[in-house]
């Protein structure tokens, strides 16, 4: 078994409210030198068997078609050990 | 006619477009988002809703449900369907138009009556307006903001594909204040704000939505 992981981020150029709004505490809890806030989604994909690169191009086309909508989000695959 | 109205797992006004469908002289059909039916419809809404509890995303769950399949095959045969709220999402998850809703830009969900500018007369489900008429609605929302970039926001705007425009202040950051699309073929049209809440006197802030359902009827006669 491994785990594969899959960030979803709005793309740059898409407003982000909920970002802003997290961005938006912080200095009313007293943290500063923040410039800004950008909220994703993280999925962690239970991967049976080894991990090839056939099962990796399967992952990306999972990412594409449901974890991310590509019209307003970039995706990254990444394996984690 | 008979016009179908999809429900999915937490959709909420589905029996409020059978009643619009039925108030304008169509026979509403209940379609299941688990069958792979249309029972014959000539026309079908996707109603608004929370449908898979918006899990995911807004629509991107009810787009790979099986009665979707269905829909998305006959959308391109020129089977008229409108997608009101998150029926717009699903359509836009769907690709059956192009762009994208996302989180209103003030972060709050928004419920209004909402002045609208029907920009385009000739859809499946705008024929019944005129061109430029102006017409007062339901809007309920909290992910309704319309995105797409530059090149498909002009196309849009250049071949008339804006259905509806919002007026008196842009209620959610929707892009050039759209608050309609439909595709080329005319067939098929997204909706944020919500026509079937404004079907009868008795509720709602009149009968100006009612035009939607008189139109699909009117094209299917025609």
């Amino acid at each position: 078994m491994a785990r594969v992981v899959v960030d979803v981020m709005l793309k740059p150029e898409i407003l982000d409210p909920q970002g802003k709004a997290v961005h938006g505490a912080l200095p009313r809890l007293g943290f500063g030198g923040i410039s800004d806030v950008r909220q994703g989604k993280r999925f962690e994909l239970e991967v049976e068997g080894e991990v090839t690169e056939e099962r990796l191009a399967e992952v990306r086309q999972i990412a594409e078609t449901l974890l991310s909508n590509p019209v307003i989000e970039d995706y990254a695959v990444r394996v984690e050990q | 006619m008979r016009i179908g109205v999809v429900t999915f797992p937490g959709s909420l006004d589905d029996v409020d477009a059978q009643r619009a469908v039925r108030v304008a002289g169509g026979d509403p059909v209940a379609l299941w988002h688990g069958d792979h039916d249309l029972q014959g419809v000539d026309a079908v809404v996707l109603p608004g809703g929370f449908s898979y509890g918006d899990y995911l995303r807004c629509g991107a769950i009810a787009r790979f449900a099986p009665v979707m399949s269905e829909v998305v095959d006959a959308a391109h045969h020129g089977l008229p369907v409108l997608g009101i709220c998150n029926g717009f999402q699903i359509l836009c998850e769907s690709h059956l138009l192009p762009g994208a809703l996302v989180r209103n830009d003030h972060q709050r969900f928004v419920c209004r009556d909402q002045r609208l500018r029907i920009e385009d007369a000739t859809s499946a489900w705008t024929g019944s307006y005129a061109a430029g008429q102006e017409i007062v609605v339901p809007l309920k929302n909290g992910e309704g903001g319309y995105v797409a970039d530059e090149a498909t926001l002009d196309a849009l705007e250049g071949e008339g594909h804006v259905v509806a425009r919002y007026l008196g202040g842009n209620p959610n950051g929707s892009l050039r204040d759209i608050a309609g699309i439909r595709n080329a073929a005319g067939n098929v049209v997204g909706l944020m704000p919500h026509p079937e809440h404004a079907v009868e006197d008795l509720c709602g802030p009149g009968t100006d939505g009612l035009g939607f359902f008189t139109s699909a009827l009117r094209a299917l006669v025609g």
